[in-house]
């Protein structure tokens, strides 16, 4: 079917100072469930909006199943499309808003019909076909929009953060059973979000934008475990990753990190950047916690203790230094408590931290 | 804490002066029908004058309660000589500069409301100023432009004075009709096979009718109230103001009466069926 | 190639704006600037060259400074007091009386009147065998001629009276509007923390509704100098206003010439008030709250 190949993309808007995309390549092959995610004008928006045709990229091109669509319009690209606020018509009753993009592409209106039917039954929305989008609920409008995004024959379906007006609840119901649809349809889909929890249940692979270039790619849970720089471990994963700043000290074969005054085993890998400071890596989870003292643990104070019900969230101070901690909920303690960690070496990432990039450490 | 604990931060200040509230409203409700008398009083007097038989307007003191109703007064006057004309005259002006100034304005509107280009401010400047323009500056110079081009004294001349007039109002009008229809429907449109023309007429357009109609109905008024440019540029093909206007030296009370009478009737209805609009239009588009 | 293309559809798109604005630009610039140049040689070119003969024949006519009195007098009277009459009934329907909306409604009905209009209604009223008069003399009151060349206040008062009435609603839709976009929350507030009524007006609610207020005040002025009609139906000649004047040098004088220069006296009476305007309004901007 149909991949998508985007490459050397810049676009700066009109007024802006910076570039919204700064040279982005990227290859989804056909099939692929991709998403964008990063914080808000990280250029993610404009990336999809290019590949829609909504925006002409400064330089740079995008082929489509080969074909270098870079200059085409968007009814010229065969890719469909829902809109974050929906854009459902609201002059026209469900039935038609479905049925919109095969009515203009001439299909037979049996044809339609059929393909509305079942559409609308996908996204149970039978029952509401002969309404009107303000006697819905925003729930329902948004099935509207992903109905009919998913009735037209496309090559791509792009989805410009579809999920972000509904509420909680709703959002985590209509995820899964987004995910459900479109690993049915098989097309190959360009997913924008700015949740990073989104992003990690959905995509096949997940790229991580950030000031209009690629932060890193790949599926969710390499770019979980193993950011390629600081920002990307921030971004993902909440609460984010801790980072400790620490120099590495070695000795008789074994690496060790100095974090405030104490000492912390390390990988032995690391004996080649002895001497040097680093930043550690770690995720809240990959913290053992005891109350009692243990050998080679780091003691900390515990500050907050905020139950999530699943589990227990601590933020500790260790030598001046925040963290986040999780422990299982049956973990009892206190503001003021001592707490002693443990980490496991193997869950250690490492990084620079004039760079805020990964250390090469092989693990 | 009960409910009583904690009322709304607002609500001890009103209960502790109950009764002051109270007198407070009444004084509110009686200042409001001052204010009413004050506004609907003479639209109340002029229809009575002009519903009123001539004989008794010539009594005094009048009547301040309709007792001698009748159409006479109305009748004679539409019946004099020139006044059914103007209003023909007025009536196919003011359709004529609805028409001419949206299909002048709304493509104007729409550039304004959809697209960001060099120049935007400069025309959104040009277009304030043409507003600020008082309009007797154009009429005198433009007779004489029509003199020479042989439009004085045609319905096209003021057609073409009042879309002047009412186009600024126009573009600005319908251009917040398109903004209020929102720019992500158009784009829809197009990703599932809409060209531009399409998206607007399928999607747009029937979103954006009302406030165009409005728009449309708001001209049509501009156009019917102008007195002085109509004066200027015609003659013979008056409309019903600049006929009013120019006999209001030698006309009779009653026929006066009778005149302004039939020129705040369509004020009436186009204020019964803007309401929903006026806020919005006036309020703030227009202000 | 990829350049090429670029800029080829580059050079397609600016059109599009630029193709939708044409016409208005065009039919703006022949009926706004093409009539404004022959317009000033209307008034300056005489059949031999450049004259001032007109200027002089329009300061000249008697009642060429009583016109430009009469329309300086009625601006400086009307525009505060429809102001303020307006920003009163905008604050009446603000503590939702019972049938607020009817009186809404009631209230904006002079919004689609023209001046001629209103000067005929109002005519109704004060004309010597008036409703006025006859309510007076009902209530056992001596008549007065309002509209008497011999009386000039009342003749002004009525004029004034017809104006405000016409031109008030305008001013009301506006306040009213802008008073919808003001939250309430921010007079609770003030309320709360112990705010007086006025001192709740004065720093809450006006420096919020200056911003729409400022665009109304510039417009209803250079609207309120176009006035003509109000005081021809009211009063005839007897009440000159500029834009009157205008009208009778053209029609009944037959002299387009002065005409053309009096035209161009209330354009730079309007042009005037309005960088009066935007001079007073910016400089207190930061500071002051007066609309």
């Amino acid at each position: 079917m149909a991949d998508i190949i985007v490459s050397d993309l810049v676009k700066t808007h009109p007024g802006g100072r910076r570039p919204a995309t700064d040279h982005i390549s990227l290859h989804i092959p056909d099939g692929e469930f991709l998403v964008l995610v990063g914080p808000s004008g990280c250029g993610k928006t404009t990336l999809l909006r290019m590949v829609a045709g909504l925006e002409t990229p400064d330089a740079g091109t995008i082929h489509i199943r080969g074909r270098d669509v870079t200059h085409l319009s968007a009814r010229q690209r065969n890719v469909s499309m829902v809109f974050q606020s929906y854009a459902i018509f609201p002059h026209m009753r469900v039935r038609a808003n479905i049925g919109f993009g095969l009515m203009l592409h001439k299909v037979p209106k049996d044809e339609i019909n059929r393909r509305v039917a079942r559409a609308a039954e996908l996204l149970n929305l039978t029952d509401v076909l002969d309404r009107h989008p303000a006697q819905l609920s925003g729930g329902q409008r948004q099935r509207v929009a992903v109905a009919r995004a998913i009735a037209v024959d496309a090559d791509v379906l792009l989805m410009d953060e579809p999920l972000s007006n509904l509420d909680a609840l709703l959002r985590l119901q209509f995820r899964s059973e987004l995910k459900k649809i479109v690993n049915q349809l098989g097309t190959t889909t360009i997913y924008v979000t700015h949740d990073q929890a989104e992003a990690m249940s959905l995509g096949d692979r997940v790229a991580v934008l950030r000031d209009g270039r690629i932060a890193q790619i790949g599926p969710p849970i390499e770019v979980y475990d193993r950011p390629a720089d600081q920002f990307v471990g921030g971004f993902l994963g909440s609460p984010p990753m801790n980072f400790l700043p620490a120099t590495v000290e070695s000795g008789a074969g074994q690496a060790r990190v100095l974090v405030g005054t104490q000492r912390l085993a390390a990988p032995g890998q690391l004996t080649g950047f002895a001497g040097r400071p680093v930043s550690v890596g770690i995720r809240a989870e990959n913290i053992n916690v005891s109350d009692t003292a243990r050998d080679g643990a780091l003691a900390a104070q515990v500050e907050v203790v905020e139950p999530t019900g699943s589990a227990v969230l601590l933020t500790v101070q260790l030598d001046g230094i925040q963290l986040k901690v999780q422990t299982p909920p049956s973990f009892a303690t206190q503001p003021g408590k001592p707490v002693w960690l443990t980490i496991d070496p193997k869950h250690m990432r490492f990084y620079d931290p004039d760079t805020a990039l990964a250390l090469e450490v092989a693990a | 804490m009960t409910p009583a604990d904690t009322p709304a931060p607002h609500k001890p200040a009103r209960a502790g002066r109950g009764r002051g509230a109270r007198w407070r409203a009444v004084g509110v409700q009686l200042a409001c029908l001052a204010v009413t008398a004050f506004m609907f009083a003479p639209v109340y007097l002029v229809a009575l004058a002009a519903l009123s038989t001539p004989e008794s307007l010539n009594r005094f003191p009048l009547s301040l309660l309709p007792t001698d109703v009748s159409v006479e007064t109305m009748a004679s006057f539409l019946t004099m000589g020139g006044v059914l004309p103007a209003f023909v005259n007025s009536l196919i002006v003011g359709v004529g500069t609805l028409v001419l100034s949206v299909l002048i304005g709304l493509p104007a509107g729409y550039a304004l409301a959809r697209y960001v280009f060099a120049g935007r401010d400069a025309y959104q400047l040009f277009m304030l100023l043409t507003r600020a323009l008082p309009i007797v500056v154009l009429s005198v110079p433009l007779a004489q432009l029509f003199l020479t081009t042989g439009l004085y004294d045609t319905t096209y001349a003021v057609i073409l004075l009042h879309t002047a007039l009412a186009l600024p109002t126009t573009v600005l009008i319908t251009s917040a009709v398109f903004v209020g229809v929102p720019r992500d429907q158009e784009e829809a449109a197009q990703i599932f096979g809409a060209t531009p023309v399409q998206a607007f007429v399928r999607v747009v357009l029937p979103q954006a009718l009302p406030g165009i109609a409005a728009a449309g109905l708001f001209t049509f008024v501009t156009s019917w109230n102008e007195v002085l440019g109509a004066a200027i540029l015609t003659l013979d093909r008056r409309t019903l103001p600049a006929q009013v206007l120019s006999t209001l030296g030698a006309s009779p009370l009653t026929y006066r009466f009778a005149g302004g009478f039939a020129l705040i009737v369509p004020a009436l209805v186009f204020v019964a069926l803007m309401r929903k609009y006026l806020l919005s239009m006036w309020g703030t588009t227009l202000r | 190639m990829t350049t090429a293309t670029t800029t080829t559809t580059r050079r397609r798109r600016p059109p599009v704006p630029v193709l939708l604005l044409i016409p208005s630009v065009v039919f703006m610039t022949a009926l706004f600037l093409w009539p404004l140049v022959v317009g000033i040689g209307q008034a300056f070119l005489g059949e031999d060259g450049p004259t001032l003969e007109f200027v002089r024949r329009m300061v000249d006519d008697p009642h060429f400074w009583p016109s430009v009195g009469n329309t300086l007098l009625l601006l400086v009277v009307l525009i505060p007091l429809q102001f303020a009459f307006a920003l009163a009934m905008a604050l009446l329907l603000r503590a939702k009386p019972r049938f607020s909306q009817v009186y809404f409604y009631l209230w904006v009905v002079p919004l689609a009147v023209s001046d001629l209009c209103a000067g005929l209604v109002w005519l109704a009223v004060f004309t010597d065998q008036g409703y006025l008069n006859s309510l007076l003399d009902l209530l056992g009151l001596p008549t007065y001629p309002w509209l008497s060349f011999a009386s000039y206040p009342t003749m002004f008062l009525a004029v004034l009276v017809a104006e405000l009435w016409r031109a008030t609603s305008l001013v009301l839709v506006i306040v009213v509007a802008g008073m919808q976009s003001i939250p309430r929350d921010y007079e609770e507030a003030a309320e709360v923390f112990g705010a007086t009524f006025w001192q709740r007006l004065r720093h809450v609610l006006l420096p919020q509704l200056r911003p729409s207020l400022q665009v109304a005040l510039i417009l209803r002025t250079i609207l309120a100098l176009q006035t003509f009609a109000v005081a021809q139906a009211l009063t005839g000649r007897d009440f000159p206003l500029l834009v009157g004047e205008t009208y009778q040098w053209y029609n009944l004088l037959q002299n387009p010439n002065v005409s053309a220069v009096l035209a161009l006296v209330v354009l730079a009476l309007s042009m005037g008030t309005a960088v009066v305007y935007l001079r007073v309004l910016r400089d207190r901007t930061s500071t002051e709250a007066r609309p």
